[in-house]
């Protein structure tokens, strides 16, 4: 049992860190941003590039697949979104040019880093063992806790900030946080910029860990789409519960689950279409949006 | 009036490009090959391996100045299309396929594309080369494809064997992706090693293709404390992962696949955790290889910036389309024709030292020549490399 515990906590802190940036677009523009899981997977050959190519330390990966992946999220946000937003108030006009961007990025992967698996060498060694009840390598705790001191910086940002204020107000009422002065294109801006940071940032923790390659966009955008789906779509805290909640439920069906064959995922869509057709709104999310 | 001058100039240039271009193009035909196969998603690397040593080879050919058969020269072209391991995308790139009038395929890559296409390829005068396992391909009635790589069910006995007689295994576990490649592999396997006299302890566990953690996968699989750990059908993308997690958990017994695997990415995803994984090699290990391989080798890295060592197989599909028609011309649009020269054909391995021939290969696993002859080559990683484990013949 611990160790299921142990899985899912660890689980759960990469999953939270994928679904905020994601929830982050969402609350801000209202735009379903499936090209999250490639920004993701970009993160991570950024990371692997600085590393593993040229030697770097795993820190300035990681910086280094922040920033780019900032930089690449305003200039999506600057050049793409804003212009459709502009001149198209049909939802599904962001949502194809979304996943046109993640076709985009993959072929962009594929060209800049090939189709291989990558990873980079283990950041810490050795594994801690409590007697086979709890067994963790220690770079899995190491990434554990540095998923969960920017999960915490984040939260902190987004509260006591000027900038996360104003991204706030404007998640709560475009309209109104206009009027009062906010200045809209900006902070969506900064926003989105944001949410592909901590794509990128994720993505660059665990090469380290779990490698990357090119076909994984699609199934961690999935992911995070669920978490968002359990949490409430838009709520941050909801974003962090959905996180853990889906880490947790991983850990316990792959481990329990696990002579009936690979149903895990099975059942855990099973639970949310029931919980869905109860609370449409997640956890955390209000009925109106 | 210099104006005048510079258009006619320019005019007369392009004019002149373009009939030099036209004379140039028009020097060889142009003999079309195809590939179907997945060359995005998790799986992106087999397809890409095979994609890509086609387009290495047939560049170098049209290079060299095109490829002779019969009285006629020819400029390889190769015609690619990703099914993304998808049977329906698959079936459609068949049909793209005929449509272009081709008649030789290299692909799919997987079991259920292959078999999806299998209609189509029939009904259009097409051979394809899958790298699929189902013997019901390459069976009688079937006659159309030919596998190009050795079947987990050749391999995997002959791994078990070694093992057991060399390492002392006597408890297997196995693990696959829930897919119906890997899964008709660990069937395939568990059969394998039953019949060996083994015993089987874990079969069950599965994992999504998908997964990035595999610790809580492997965790119910290794409390069965297994000799062998094997990882049925495993991707280039999983394995490292896989490794890793089951040294971390404590595993020490011996883990191996029956899938070609790529050393660079074993070393960048699993480092030091990946000395002594078994895997089935590519047929041209460095010492089996010959200077035209070494060349392949070099040229598919300028082309492409870093070499796949699955192409070490893959090289060869291709070249024995093309020298199956050249060894009867009328094979070229006639695959009848083809599946006739299939029986007698024989030529040099042009990728191997020594006296290794290019033959078609199968009629133990098939009850006809539906395989191509590469060399069984099992391998053993140690410290960023492939060291040969042991060779052995199919058929």
């Amino acid at each position: 049992m611990e160790q299921i515990l142990v899985n899912g906590l660890y689980l759960g802190a990469q999953y939270a860190l994928i679904a905020l940036g994601l929830t982050l677009i969402f609350s801000l523009m209202n735009v379903l941003n499936f090209a999250h899981g490639q920004m993701y997977v970009f993160g991570g050959f950024v990371t692997y590039t600085v590393v593993a190519q040229l030697g770097l330390p795993f820190i300035v990966g990681l910086l280094l697949s922040a920033v780019v992946l900032g930089v690449m999220g305003a200039l999506i946000e600057k050049f793409l979104f804003r212009p459709v937003i502009a001149r198209s108030k049909r939802e599904e006009s962001t949502m194809l040019l979304a996943a046109g961007i993640a076709f985009f990025l993959d072929a962009v992967i594929l060209l800049l880093f090939g189709e291989k698996q990558r990873g980079i060498p283990k950041i810490v060694d050795g594994v801690f063992n409590w007697d086979f009840r709890i067994v963790i390598p220690y770079d899995r705790i190491l990434i554990f806790v540095l998923a969960i001191s920017a999960i915490v910086a984040f939260i902190m940002y987004m509260q006591y900030s000027k900038t996360g204020r104003a991204m706030r107000a404007l998640a709560q009422d475009r309209v109104a946080a206009e009027l009062m002065g906010v200045d809209v294109k900006y902070y969506s801006m900064i926003g989105f910029a944001l949410g592909a940071m901590l794509a990128g940032l994720v993505g660059g923790l665990l090469v380290s860990i779990t490698g990357i390659n090119l076909g994984m966009g699609g199934p961690a955008s999935i992911k995070a789409f669920m978490m968002i789906m359990i949490g409430g779509a838009g709520v941050i805290s909801g974003a962090i519960a959905g996180g853990f909640i889906l880490g947790m439920m991983e850990s316990v069906g792959l481990t329990l689950l696990a002579v009936y064959g690979d149903i895990t995922y099975l059942v855990i869509f099973v639970m949310l279409m029931i919980f869905l057709s109860i609370r449409p709104q997640g956890l955390m999310g209000k009925p109106w949006g | 009036m210099r104006r005048r001058i510079l258009l006619k100039s320019v005019a007369a240039g392009l004019l002149s490009l373009g009939l030099f271009s036209s004379a140039a193009m028009a020097a060889n035909e142009t003999l079309k090959i195809g590939f179907v196969g997945v060359t995005s998603g998790p799986a992106a690397s087999w397809g890409i391996s095979n994609q890509r040593s086609m387009e290495t080879r047939a560049a170098w050919i049209n290079e060299t100045g095109g490829f002779k058969i019969g009285d006629k020269t020819y400029d390889i072209e190769i015609v690619a299309f990703d099914d993304q391991k998808d049977p329906k995308r698959a079936i459609a790139g068949m049909e793209k396929m005929a449509q272009e009038g081709i008649h030789y395929v290299v692909g799919p890559n997987v079991d259920d594309g292959a078999a999806a296409v299998r209609p189509v390829a029939e009904q259009n005068g097409i051979m394809y080369f899958p790298y699929a396992f189902p013997q019901s391909l390459y069976t009688a009635p079937a006659s159309n494809a030919v596998l190009g790589m050795v079947a987990n069910y050749q391999s995997g006995p002959a791994i078990y064997k070694y093992l057991k007689a060399e390492k002392g295994v006597k408890k297997v576990a196995f693990i696959a992706a829930n897919e119906s490649d890997p899964l008709s592999q660990r069937d395939g396997g568990v059969k394998a090693a039953k019949d060996l006299g083994l015993e089987v302890v874990s079969d069950s566990v599965t994992y999504q293709v998908d997964t990035t953690d595999f610790m809580p996968v492997l965790l119910p699989v290794l409390r069965t404390r297994p000799d062998l750990l094997v990882l049925s059908g495993v991707s280039p993308a999983n394995a490292p992962q896989l490794i890793r997690s089951a040294r971390e958990a404590g595993y020490e017994g011996i883990i191996s696949t029956e899938t070609a695997q790529d050393a660079q990415v074993l070393k960048e995803g699993a480092g030091k955790l990946a000395n002594g994984f078994i895997s089935v090699g590519g047929a041209s290990t460095p010492e089996m290889a010959s200077d035209m391989m070494r060349e392949f080798v070099e040229r598919y890295t300028k082309m492409f910036g870093e070499y796949n060592d699955e192409s070490n197989t893959k090289v060869y599909a291709l070249e024995y389309i093309l020298e199956t028609i050249k060894a009867d011309p009328a094979g070229i649009t006639d695959v009848e024709v083809f599946k006739k020269t299939m029986d007698t054909f024989e030529v040099a391995n042009p990728y191997m030292n020594g006296d290794a021939k290019m033959k078609y290969v199968g009629t133990s696993s098939f009850g006809q020549k539906r395989q191509v002859a590469v060399p069984l080559v099992v391998n053993v990683y140690e410290d960023g490399e492939f060291k040969t484990l042991f060779v052995a013949e199919v058929d």
